[in-house]
């Protein structure tokens, strides 16, 4: 157990996961008290001892299932749906309801291929409409057997397989059969009230994702049993939320980061409100110490402070919002009015040839979401043809906003400064940075392509106070919080 | 701090009992375990009317086993405060809480001398002294006055200390650890893994029955790895639909269970929109409450809009649910 454990410890860290000395040990001893054969405590287990971050919970569980798929004795039974060798043993011991409707199931492992697609559909129908855990990894089952069309030896991580089978199972059809056989069950005389409805919807979207997972796992399961643990694991390996690349993000792992966002401009908030109250202490204050005094008898036990009053800088951002580094403006903007309330102004500028000032449709908003949304709909950011112009932008800016930057402002410029080879006009950059307090750039760029092609960063870091690289959540909120 | 990474790596590879260990390292006994198995404390905790998952109830079970603090974490709302309360109680233990905030610091949270009490004896000396018919002696005896202010009379406890000294079983509480500053932690640090505080003037004192330790935390800040280290971790996210309607059910005397579900199915609805707060358990329980005290048997669509603002705090929010859920029909 401690050899297979001190892999799993190796395993977490490639993914990642920083998991110290001592927790190892922790989680050594913690094997100690629970019982082995049962799979859901030993995960508990080491996710106490080993994960101390709810972001990191995710990975965790991936590469648990993964190492633990083959390893541990005796795992048939406790693991519940997904396990067994026999597709015809645990589940359809659960699911009496199967026999009739699946002729193929007595033949084990390969089994589904006699069920027609509409047999194999009709069986989900059922699953899911009774909520039948059995029955739904039954399914799962039969669906990777039909659908995915596994080849054994390809070192894949089985992303490709999932969407495979989804696509033939077409679930958002069986969403609205199940919505429609409920409205005939119920609603006898009257049909659903729209609120009845929309519950039904939410019930049956989560047994459908229920049984999303149950595919996932059995292909998962299955990969791993084709090519080993190891081998799997590397191949569906993912940054932690934290270091997902902003450019490069998918569409799943945006929505992901949307969602740390807030917590993060939130932590970050607090932690400048802090750093501001208890940077310094002030000069003593003697009236207030010697009002203290008194209930020591006049002697100044504890002395007492004024509290510093340090300015909050101004922001002004400036934001490329051209297809090639949209994602990462929207992503920052959002962060930089999530705290807005540290920065006693934050004006916001975006710009992709013409430039157009934004600020108007953050106010009085609650949801930057919203904002965003309006200001790539609503903003006037096309001056000639719709490709990035950094020196126009940058022109223009000077020209019409140049004379609010004063010593208090600290400008913010987003962007990869790829500028289709107009004329860069660092010019503005040079007077920006003597009028404003500081001028920093942000670039989603990985450093070593700064340069080159049409990349004039160069030009423009001469007159910036720093240039930095932000491709993750966490080198933004690193440069943030050094900010205010 | 290298000591008990050191000695725990010993027993380890020895194979040996926990309770060996601990001695090996010189802290004290956990005593006999509390709980006897991971269902028995799901069951325990059930009995008192706090229903916990598979995994809270593991996290308490391996907290006791292991002697080490348990920090958990989650949305607001969630019952972590809660557990901690729950465990007290089922282990008839007497609840010790350190509230924390902003500018919690050693005197508030350890122990503090009490100065007023020390000047006080200052003077009293000082008077005797100036008059010989009272004081036999006559010189002031420094040392033994330094001795006499720093004794134990003149120690005002703080919660972490009492938690230390108690002499019958604690659970201590650090609610919402969180909000105190990165350096204040530290205060903690020795407390949580040695369970034992050290005071310059008296020594260390050392816990004679190891506490069960609980902190929370609502993740407004990332806590110091150092601390995470010491600590079990848990995460207690909002409950599944058939849990939270078990929830509603135990802690809602008096509903129906149609009710409870249909309470636990609008909020897991609520839940997947985008809120800037998502109802919590406890607004949840309350939202159960009023609607038994108001009689509702059965939500319709203005039953809901009437007491949607039980559920949430925001009036963005609030329009925003009865624009998706309630939309149609008004």
């Amino acid at each position: 157990m401690l050899d297979l454990l001190t892999g799993f410890v190796a395993e977490l860290r490639r993914a990642g996961l920083p998991v110290s000395l001592t927790e190892h040990l922790d989680a050594a001893e913690a094997v100690h008290h629970i019982p082995l054969e049962d799979r859901e405590a030993l995960k508990y287990a080491l996710g106490a001892t080993l994960v101390k971050s709810s972001a990191h919970w995710r990975a965790f569980e991936m590469a648990f299932e993964i190492y633990f798929a083959t390893r541990l004795p005796g795992d048939g039974g406790a693991a519940g749906e997904g396990e067994g060798e026999e597709p015809s043993g645990a589940g359809a011991g659960e699911a009496p309801g199967a026999e009739g409707r699946a002729p193929g199931q007595r033949r084990g492992g390969g089994g589904g291929q006699g069920l027609t697609p509409e047999e194999l559909a009709e069986l989900l129908f059922r699953a899911l409409q009774r909520d039948d855990p059995g029955l739904t990894a039954l399914g799962a089952r039969y669906a990777v057997d039909r659908y995915a069309g596994m080849e054994p030896g390809r070192p894949v991580g089985g992303t490709y397989y999932l969407y495979r089978t989804l696509r033939n199972l077409d679930l958002d059809r069986m969403l609205e059969r199940l919505l429609a056989a409920a409205g005939g069950e119920t609603g006898s005389a009257t049909a659903l009230t729209p609120l009845e409805e929309r519950l039904a919807r939410d019930e049956y979207h989560a047994r459908i994702e229920r049984l999303r997972r149950a595919i996932e796992t059995e292909i998962r399961r299955r990969l791993v049993m084709d090519r080993g643990a190891e081998a799997l694991s590397r191949s569906v390996r993912k940054p932690l939320p934290e270091d997902i690349d902003v450019m490069h993000a998918t569409r799943d792992e945006l929505a992901e980061l949307h969602r740390t966002l807030h917590p993060l401009s939130r932590k970050l908030a607090v932690r400048l409100a802090r750093k501001r109250r208890h940077g310094r202490r002030g000069p003593l204050d003697v009236r207030a110490t010697v009002r203290h005094s008194l209930s020591t008898g006049g002697v100044p036990v504890e002395p007492r402070f004024r509290h510093p009053r340090p300015a909050k800088p101004e922001i002004f951002v400036v934001a490329d919002i051209s297809g090639s580094v949209a994602s990462f403006a929207r992503f920052t903007l959002h962060l930089v009015y999530a705290i807005s309330s540290q920065f006693s102004k934050v004006r916001s500028f975006v710009f992709v040839d013409g430039i157009d000032e934004v600020t108007r449709f953050f106010e009085g908003v609650d949801d930057p979401a919203q904002a965003v949304h309006r200001i790539n709909t609503e903003a006037d950011v096309i001056w000639v043809d719709g490709h990035s112009d950094y020196g126009h932008a940058l022109s223009v800016f000077h020209q019409r906003w140049g004379s609010d930057v004063t010593s208090r402002t600290s400008v913010l410029l987003l962007g990869d400064a790829r500028n289709n080879y107009h004329a860069s006009e660092a010019w503005v950059l040079e007077d920006l940075q003597r009028a404003a307090r500081h001028v920093y750039w942000l670039n989603p760029e990985p450093r070593d392509y700064w340069g080159s092609g049409d990349s004039i960063i160069d030009e423009y870091a001469a007159h910036c106070d720093d240039v930095v690289e932000c491709r993750t959540q966490r080198q933004l909120e690193h440069f943030v919080g050094d900010l205010a | 701090m290298s000591e008990p990474s050191s000695g725990a790596a010993g027993g380890a590879d020895a194979g040996g009992g926990p309770a060996g260990d601990r001695a090996a390292l010189g802290l004290p006994d956990s005593g006999p375990p509390r709980f006897q198995s991971v269902p028995g404390v799901r069951r325990d905790l059930a009995a008192i009317g706090y229903l916990a998952d598979e995994g809270i109830a593991g996290v308490v079970y391996l907290a006791d086993r292991l002697a080490k603090p348990v920090l958990v974490e989650g949305p607001a709302g969630t019952g972590k405060t809660q557990l901690a309360k729950s465990v007290a109680e089922m282990t008839g233990s007497r609840l010790i809480r350190l509230q924390c905030y902003e500018g919690l610091d050693e005197s508030k949270a350890l122990y503090e001398w009490n100065y007023r009490k020390q000047l006080l004896r200052i003077q009293a000396q000082q008077v005797a002294d100036a008059e010989p018919s009272v004081a036999g002696a006559g010189t002031p005896r420094w040392k033994e006055l330094e001795e006499d202010i720093f004794s134990e009379d003149f120690l005002l406890t703080r919660p972490l200390l009492e938690a230390i000294r108690a002499q019958e079983p604690v659970v201590l509480l650090v609610d919402e650890v969180d909000r105190v500053e990165l350096e204040t932690e530290a205060l903690l640090l020795e407390v949580l893994s040695e369970y034992q505080v050290s005071i310059p003037e008296l020594g260390t004192v050392r816990a004679t029955r190891l506490p069960m330790v609980f902190l929370t935390s609502n993740n407004t800040r990332e806590l110091s790895e150092a601390l995470k280290r010491r600590c079990l971790y848990l995460h207690i996210d909002y409950p599944d639909l058939d849990r939270e309607r078990e929830i509603v059910r135990t802690r809602v005397p008096g509903i129906s269970t149609e009710l409870a579900d249909q309470v636990a199915r609008i909020v897991r609805s609520l839940r997947t929109l985008e809120l800037r707060k998502p109802p919590s358990v406890s607004e949840t329980l309350d939202w159960a409450r009023t609607l038994v005290v108001l009689g509702i048997e059965s939500i319709d669509a203005t039953g809901a809009r009437d007491t949607l603002n039980i559920l949430l705090k925001y009036q963005s929010d609030i329009d925003r649910a009865a624009k998706e859920l309630l939309s149609a029909d008004s």
